[in-house]
């Protein structure tokens, strides 16, 4: 049911059936310092210090069998997918997280896989491969299911993935679907015990008649392995569509929220779950509001933020109560007047609701703008940043088309000095809080060449055109950058665009 | 993919409205807005109405509807409804007769009482303003999630719409269902021919729908009798 796949040692790019390196190689660049850099050193806004890590593409099914088959097959496949561009929509990344190390970097798709990339070690002899990601495991998380209850099929797509601090040698990470969230242990094997008494070298039972000597097994070194095995099944608890889950500090529980309710876990008992948000009315009428995102505070076990449809945030404490349905703080902006249309509860229906990593501040991510509050002033934000404003006289065929309810989220760097969100057109949008600064860059195979500096790109609103701008018509809505994150220390961004995996990072001089 | 261009006469707006459904952005802005020049609001958010309704149907269609597309579509629908009726007081929303299965438990709760709240809320509007959908009726879906069809029972025959002009109908029900073919059902050959398949057939059938040609009913009885015949198990020595 699992695939073991062997790790790392994948060998030359060219025939690498996973990556889509560039074909040459990546010149030397300097290694990022520990701390991590402003936006820009350069003078001038939006210069463009990022560079293109590698473009990475979710294997599909195909690559996946061509694992086991003999080389000369694999080599076709290779070839075939870099030659053709394809993609199922199964392929479809859902979600990216880097680990608390940013030594690996998850990614979850619309076929329920969860893909871990593994960052290449530096050494001597390739200084300049460090920085690069590589596939270090690959598992089926979650499958389709059919619920004969209701009828209903629940889709296997994977909507969040939050990964545990390391304890161990081994790593562990939450990913959830719709419905059910499941812990998975991804460990290594480099040693195989052989010289087993009642089995031969093959695993065949030995008789027991033939048996004269005893022997003790010994471990020998083998070709390394990883292992992805389901440790815990959290089912049941969700009678709606789970959108959030989050890691709690003490890393004894984690809570999950759906569009109503919001459940605390303990990561041993999967039989049970505390209720500790359920905001569904009595009466299903008077429904008016549901539950986009939750996250627990980085450091304060007790207290949680949930976001709502209607544009506002909810600070709980768990101490307060055990259903915390009444909350301590209620964060909320009181709405502009002059901008006041039909479609103002949509746009202002919070997305993605982020804890800076000081626990200070968060950032709320609606359809136009980035928010980031102080959690000391509840009646409105302390910075605004504008994604992408020239949709505001849009929000119509937006609304028809249905994009207007599209969902992005939002991410702070690891110093909470910069927040970068998507935007459509495959483009991004990062906001430095301390120089004001913004840049918008965009993900996109034109700009894969080794070592490409990110070229700022620009939105032409209206007037005329100038030469590298493009016009507000002329953006693509397909190409949506949803899902986007960032190393928790250093200035390497992972970008998803469809079933790309992009990966830039931060020249620094 | 975006509709072309921002601000358009009205005139040029009219006529678009028949291809694209919505042109001009800026119309739905709230009427209190200085920049709206004194248009009929009417005429264009009833196309965003009728948009709205489709939306809000094509969710309930859903087997597990989105319930954030759906909160967020209605109360973007009550929004509307407001400002096009802007001195009618909203009528309350009605309770529910019977809301089965509100016991908060995992198997029933959720879908029974959303498709029954979202049914009132459409009954609600359609007795407000006329759809220009056919109702759908939402409250009884089978297992699969697909409407059964017939129309709401709240809807009168005196109420009945017709779905292209939004005028009420004369007929009633058959209106309704204009483009449905129904002749299998609207025929009286029927309701004779169940009578002739009971053993020894005492009179002639034709007396209970005399309008009926004999060679028609003939007919009939000719297949129904060969189509007995057919059903008839094998005996012994077949």
């Amino acid at each position: 049911m699992l695939l073991s796949l062997p790790a790392l040692h994948l060998q030359t790019s060219e025939y690498h059936p996973l990556l889509q390196l560039p074909h040459g190689r990546l010149g030397p660049w300097c290694s990022p310092t520990g701390s991590p850099a402003p936006l820009s050193r350069e003078p001038g806004c939006g210069e463009g210090s990022w560079i293109l890590v590698c473009r990475l593409l979710v294997p599909t099914q195909v690559s996946l069998l061509s694992m086991e088959e003999d080389i000369d097959t694999r080599k076709i496949n290779n070839s075939f997918l870099r030659d053709h561009s394809y993609a199922t929509e199964a392929d479809i990344i859902s979600t990216v997280e880097f680990n608390h190390t940013g030594e690996l970097l998850a990614t979850g798709d619309k076929g329920g896989r969860v893909v871990i990339f593994q960052r290449e070690q530096e050494s001597k002899n390739q200084v300049h491969r460090r920085g690069e990601y590589n596939v270090y495991s690959t598992f089926q998380s979650h499958e389709p299911e059919f619920d004969y209850l209701k009828s209903l099929e629940i889709e296997e797509k994977i909507n969040k993935i939050r990964w545990l601090p390391q304890q161990n040698a081994a790593y562990f990470l939450l990913s959830t679907n719709d419905k059910t969230v499941k812990l998975w242990k991804v460990s290594e094997r480099d040693k195989r015990p052989e010289g087993y008494n009642l089995k031969d070298e093959e695993g065949r039972l030995r008789d027991p008649a033939t048996i004269t000597t005893l022997r003790v097994p010994v471990l020998r070194p083998m070709d390394l392995m990883v292992e992805a095995t389901p440790r815990r099944v959290f089912a049941n608890a969700h009678t709606y569509h789970i959108n959030s889950i989050s890691v709690n500090s003490d890393y004894e529980t984690y809570m999950s929220a759906d569009d109503l309710r919001i459940n605390l876990w303990n990561f041993e008992i999967t039989n049970q779950s505390f209720n500790i948000v359920d905001i569904k009315p009595a009466n299903m009428e008077e429904l008016t509001e549901v539950i986009t995102a939750a996250e627990f505070h980085p450091h304060h076990c007790n207290t949680f933020v949930y976001s709502s449809s209607k544009g506002t945030i909810r600070l709980c404490d768990m101490r307060a109560s055990a259903l915390c349905d009444r909350h301590t703080k209620f964060f909320e902006e009181p709405e502009d007047p002059s901008n006041r249309s039909f479609f103002s509860e949509i746009i202002s229906s919070i997305s993605d609701v982020k804890f800076s990593h000081s626990g200070r501040y968060i950032m709320t991510r609606d359809y136009l703008t980035v928010k980031v509050w102080d959690l000391n002033m509840e009646n409105r934000p302390i910075e605004t940043y504008q994604v992408h404003d020239y949709l505001r006289s849009k929000l119509c065929s937006l609304y028809e088309n249905d994009c207007i309810f599209d969902k992005f989220e939002c991410v702070w760097n690891g110093s909470d000095s910069v927040i970068m969100t998507g935007s459509y057109n495959n483009f991004f949008r990062m906001f430095d809080r301390n120089t004001k600064r913004d840049v918008t860059l965009e993900a996109s195979r034109e700009n894969s060449k080794p070592r490409a500096i990110l070229k700022p790109r620009k939105v032409c609103v209206g007037g005329k055109r100038r030469k590298d701008e493009i016009s507000v018509d002329s953006l693509d809505f397909s190409k949506k950058i949803l899902h986007t994150a960032w190393h928790p220390s250093e200035n390497i961004i992972a970008v998803a665009a469809t079933n790309n995996l992009y990966i830039f990072q931060d020249k620094v001089n | 993919m975006l509709s072309k261009g921002l601000k358009r006469k009205r005139e040029e707006e009219e006529e678009q409205q028949e291809e694209e459904a919505l042109a001009v952005d800026t119309w739905w802005l709230d009427s209190d807005h200085p920049a709206v020049a004194p248009a009929p609001p009417a005429v264009a958010s009833s196309s965003l109405f009728d948009l709205s309704v489709l939306k809000l149907h094509h969710s309930l269609r859903q087997s597990e509807p989105d319930l954030r597309h759906l909160v967020l579509v209605v109360n973007t629908l009550r929004r509307i409804q407001a400002s096009m009726v802007p001195t009618a007081v909203l009528p309350p929303v009605p309770s529910l007769p019977a809301a089965p299965g509100m016991a908060d438990n995992l198997l029933a709760s959720s879908d029974a009482a959303l498709s029954a709240s979202m049914a009132s809320l459409l009954e609600d509007l359609s007795h407000i303003e006329g759809l220009s959908q056919a109702p759908q009726p939402l409250a009884e879906e089978g297992p699969q999630g697909r409407p059964i069809g017939g129309p709401p029972p709240s809807l009168g025959s005196l109420d009945l719409l017709d779905p292209a002009t939004g005028c009420l109908l004369d007929d009633g029900l058959e209106g309704l269902f204009e483009d449905i073919d129904t002749s299998m059902y609207d025929s009286d050959l029927w309701a004779p021919a169940s009578e002739g398949l009971k053993p020894g057939p005492e009179g002639g059938p034709g007396e209970d729908a005399p309008e009926l040609k004999e060679t028609e009913l003939d007919y009939l009885m000719d297949v129904l009798v060969g189509t007995q015949a057919l059903e008839r198990p094998p005996g012994p020595g077949r």
